[in-house]
């Protein structure tokens, strides 16, 4: 990967994501992560993980976050008017970011993790061949797992999305208000 | 070739834009954003330390993180349309009824 293009992509991931977290209307904040998706996908294909870079592109970037859309369309949310939650909570969010950020620069420093590392790559690396290769020995088992796991969430998200009838909103919407009363 | 040190500190500024914006956001829908941008910043370092190992590990890793991701956006979505199907609000500070 040419340092121009690093340089280039790393600049537009980060401003998208301070975008994700600055921006009030909920749908630039979608759009901002989408283009750090789409940056990161990019710079997968330049170290060679061609397949999961596409799959980032088709899968995050398409699938997911046009879920994420949807959602904002029909919750049809208003745009916040102005900072909200306590000035307690953002101080506290700003000093744990700091922390943070100091303690990944000290770990993070790769000389530090005593690794052996390589820059040629042999022939094939980053293809669908070797990547179906590790995922389907190596990996068989969670491989699997994960299958499980999807229709969970399949099942769990039908359930959970389902159209409540008339009469179960108002039950739920009378046991909430006995519990507030009661508090 | 770009050097590995940058390609964490990238991985590591998105990390951290995530947690700040989870923890100031209010929204929900922005704090999942939020989440979003942590996972990644995770994927970017998996992809970039086993590019420069030559194994194929951190790629299969990532694969396992997306799916694991749209399993979570999928039923976190259900949940917060439920959520506002009864309650009428996407604002975590108005969801205290579990608070004591």
């Amino acid at each position: 990967m040419p340092a121009g293009l690093f340089w280039f992509l790393a600049a537009l991931s980060i401003l998208a994501a301070l975008g994700v977290v600055l921006q009030r209307n909920p749908v630039h904040c979608l759009l901002a992560l989408v283009l750090t998706l789409l940056a990161i996908a990019v710079l997968f294909i330049g170290q060679d993980a061609i397949v999961v870079g596409f799959l980032q592109a088709i899968v995050y970037a398409g699938a997911v976050m046009v879920l994420f859309l949807f959602v904002i369309w029909l919750l049809n949310l208003p745009v916040e008017s102005g900072p909200t939650g306590h000035l307690a909570l953002k101080l506290f969010g700003t000093l744990a970011v700091a922390a943070l950020l100091a303690e990944l620069a000290v770990f993070l420093v790769p000389s530090r993790l005593q690794l052996k590392f390589s820059s040629a790559h042999a022939a094939g690396y980053g293809s669908i061949d070797a990547l179906s290769q590790t995922l389907f020995s190596e990996y068989l088992i969670a491989f699997e797992v994960t299958s499980v796991l999807l229709l969970v969430a399949v099942i769990g998200a039908v359930a959970l999305a389902r159209r409540t009838t008339q009469a179960e909103l108002q039950e739920r919407k009378e046991a909430s208000a006995r519990v507030e009363k009661a508090a | 070739m770009v050097s590995l040190s940058w390609l964490m500190a990238l991985s590591a500024a998105i990390f951290v834009i995530g947690v700040g914006g989870f923890l100031t956001r209010r929204n929900i829908l922005v704090m999942f954003m939020s989440i979003e941008l942590m996972l990644n910043a995770v994927n970017l370092a998996f992809v970039s330390l086993g590019s420069r190992l030559g194994t194929m590990d951190g790629q299969v890793i990532v694969f396992f993180v997306m799916t694991v991701a749209a399993a979570e956006a999928a039923v976190g979505l259900a949940i917060i349309i439920s959520i506002f199907r009864s309650r009428e609000t996407v604002h975590a500070d108005d969801l205290t009824l579990l608070k004591w």
